[in-house]
């Protein structure tokens, strides 16, 4: 494979991943540091003659993106961070719809306007709501450009056949940054078919077709809340994913994802030159999150010290599986401040009380 | 003696009984469009986008695929739709408020794209779901529970004239301001309506029908009262007429 690998900027490779994974139609606003995607997008999607559409706002985006995925359409939009909270009231919708559709964050330091840095502070509006109501997004964090482009077909394939919006979350370092990549063939697949008993395509021979997230009777509405709960604990039961790094026979061990758990990798070899046993249990999908793999590492782990590009979101869920077995410390930067791996490894020494 | 059929429900529209209050012209309008989508014969396949307000069940009404949209957001989820399956008729149901308040910057730019889907506008004044809150096209002076003193236009801001502020956008087709107080003008209104989806089938570019409407719960009238008072009022502040028309008449 590796003959076929090529050098490309990550919003783009993301861009033509999605492409390759069969999306037809792209709808956003530009926002910095994403815009080289909606960009790729706009030559792209003409050439395979896709929809490419530069919306007024990202609110208007995300409910154009509505609308085709009302059709059963492979479509996708991309934003960052203030982009995204313009986005949850149509997120919500789409989760109470059952819309098929893929976003991507390329988070940004935070809150308020910000700035246009490498952040995770959008963990909890990721993975805890953002938008109203009892929903959850399928939420991937590749860590490489690689795991990037492989999460896009995944998103396509698990949000259709979950009917539950899936979410990349990635950071200004991933978007930015070139790498050799290895992009999938072309999908051939006919991804509409699988959506016929439910689409909006018009009702020539059939009943119509009605998608709502909406019921004026509280039985039927939390009937309909009881459904999405079903489909939450199939996804939880299939597509946790993590990735245990150098724990075979770690004494202490980091969580983290995403950017911050490449740079942690780094961490790992320089302290295990100095013979501190420490490895990393990095979480792929950050919903649903793998409590079962942060309860090991407590049993073998002196502590946990989860290091976030934040002042510490995802903490919560490592405390949830740690549940008091072992301290839980934790290091963060935010404001878009990325941690080397030498203050990393110095955070690690003073927990070790070294 | 043989049964005749002078009249029937068009196929466009559902048996699902209307929700609507005694007097409100959301019937008529809604029986308007079904005529036209059988005539025009694009019932089975049409797509409908219905809104927040009182007419949030319209996509249960019509006999046609239909989505409700977030409040205000009915002519971005429309684009969407029309975006995937450009083959097929689109049209968006929204109130004043719907689309002239919360959802203006959606309105505005759809039509300013040119989008090929068509948008039937109910204008009554008032924001009749919620309990007749002051909504954008409400009168100067008149009273509504969140402007309990009269609209002051000084302070709460002036009527909002939706084709008057369309027109000038390129990307519209067919635009016209129609009422239904009276046969005439119901008539006038179904023509309306049809040219509005010749220009959405002919892929000219925007539509939009405003339809200047009652609401006799909320402004406190019998259904008689509120006709005479919205052929006084309301056709006072929203004079019909046809603002864009790039349909032609021919046939």
């Amino acid at each position: 494979m590796d003959s076929d690998k090529i050098m490309m900027k990550g919003t783009e490779a993301m861009g033509e991943a999605a492409i390759r994974a069969g999306c037809k139609l792209y709808f956003g606003y530009p926002i910095t540091p994403q815009s080289e995607l909606p960009e790729y997008m706009s030559r792209r999607l003409p050439e395979i003659d896709g929809t490419f559409l530069q919306a007024e706002s990202e609110v208007a985006a995300v409910n154009m993106v509505y609308g085709a995925a009302c059709t059963g359409t492979r479509v996708m939009t991309s934003t960052s961070s203030p982009g995204f909270s313009l986005m949850m009231e149509g997120v919500s919708y789409i989760a109470g719809a059952k819309l098929p559709s893929v976003f991507i964050n390329v988070v940004r330091g935070g809150p308020g306007l910000g700035d246009i840095q490498p952040a995770q502070s959008d963990y909890f509006q990721a993975t805890k709501g953002g938008g109203h109501g009892d929903y959850r997004l399928i939420v991937l964090a590749p860590s490489t450009l690689q795991e990037a482009v492989d999460h896009i077909g995944l998103a396509f394939d698990m949000t259709d056949q979950y009917r539950t919006p899936a979410l990349i979350i990635a950071d200004g370092m991933l978007g930015q940054m070139m790498e050799p990549v290895s992009l999938p063939e072309f999908s051939n697949t006919d991804h509409k078919s699988v959506h016929e008993d439910w689409a909006l395509r018009g009702a020539k021979g059939r009943e119509k077709h009605m998608v709502t997230s909406f019921d004026i009777d509280p039985v039927k509405l939390e009937k309909m809340n009881e459904g999405y709960q079903e489909t939450y604990k199939e996804i939880e039961k299939n597509e946790v994913r993590v990735e245990e790094y150098m724990m075979e026979d770690a004494e202490y061990a980091f969580v983290a994802y995403g950017t911050m758990a490449r740079i942690i990798k780094t961490t790992i070899k320089m302290a295990r030159a100095e013979g501190i046993k420490v490895g990393l249990v990095r979480p792929i999908t950050l919903w649903p999150f793998p409590y079962k793999a942060i309860e090991k590492a407590a049993e073998q782990s002196k502590f946990l010290l989860t290091v976030e590009m934040s002042m510490g979101q995802m903490l919560e869920d490592v405390r949830l599986g740690a549940n008091g077995k072992v301290p839980t410390p934790f290091y963060g930067r935010s404001g878009g401040v990325v941690p080397t791996p030498t203050e990393v490894l110095n955070a690690l020494k003073k927990e070790m009380g070294v | 003696m043989a049964e005749k059929l002078i009249m029937k429900r068009p196929n466009a529209l559902t048996d699902k009984e209307f929700t609507y209050c005694p007097g409100c012209l959301h019937g008529v309008a809604h029986r308007l469009v079904a005529e036209i989508l059988d005539e025009l014969e694009l019932t089975e396949n049409t797509i409908m986008v219905a809104p927040v307000g009182c007419s949030v069940f319209a996509y249960e009404f019509f006999n046609v695929d239909g989505t409700v949209a977030a409040h205000g957001r009915a002519t971005a989820v429309a684009t969407g739709v029309k975006r995937a399956m450009p083959d097929k008729t689109v049209f968006t149901y929204q109130g004043d408020g719907d689309l002239a308040a919360i959802g203006t910057a959606e309105t505005v730019h759809s039509a300013n794209r040119g989008e090929k889907f068509t948008t039937i506008f109910i204008n009554n004044a008032i924001y009749g779901m919620t309990g007749g809150q002051m909504a954008p096209t409400t009168l100067e002076g008149m009273k509504t529970t969140t402007s309990p003193y009269g609209r002051d236009v000084t302070d709460m801001g002036y009527p909002v004239h939706v084709c008057e502020l369309l027109q000038n956008l390129n990307g519209v087709a067919y635009l016209e301001r129609v009422g239904l107080f009276t046969p005439q003008q119901i008539q006038k209104a179904k023509k309306a309506i049809k040219k509005a989806f010749i220009a959405q089938q002919k892929g000219l570019g925007y539509s939009l029908i405003e339809i200047v409407s009652t609401c006799p719960t909320n402004w406190g009238q019998t259904p008689l009262e509120s006709v005479e008072w919205a052929k006084d009022k309301m056709l006072t502040e929203y004079p019909l007429g046809v603002f864009v028309d790039k349909v032609g008449d021919d046939k």
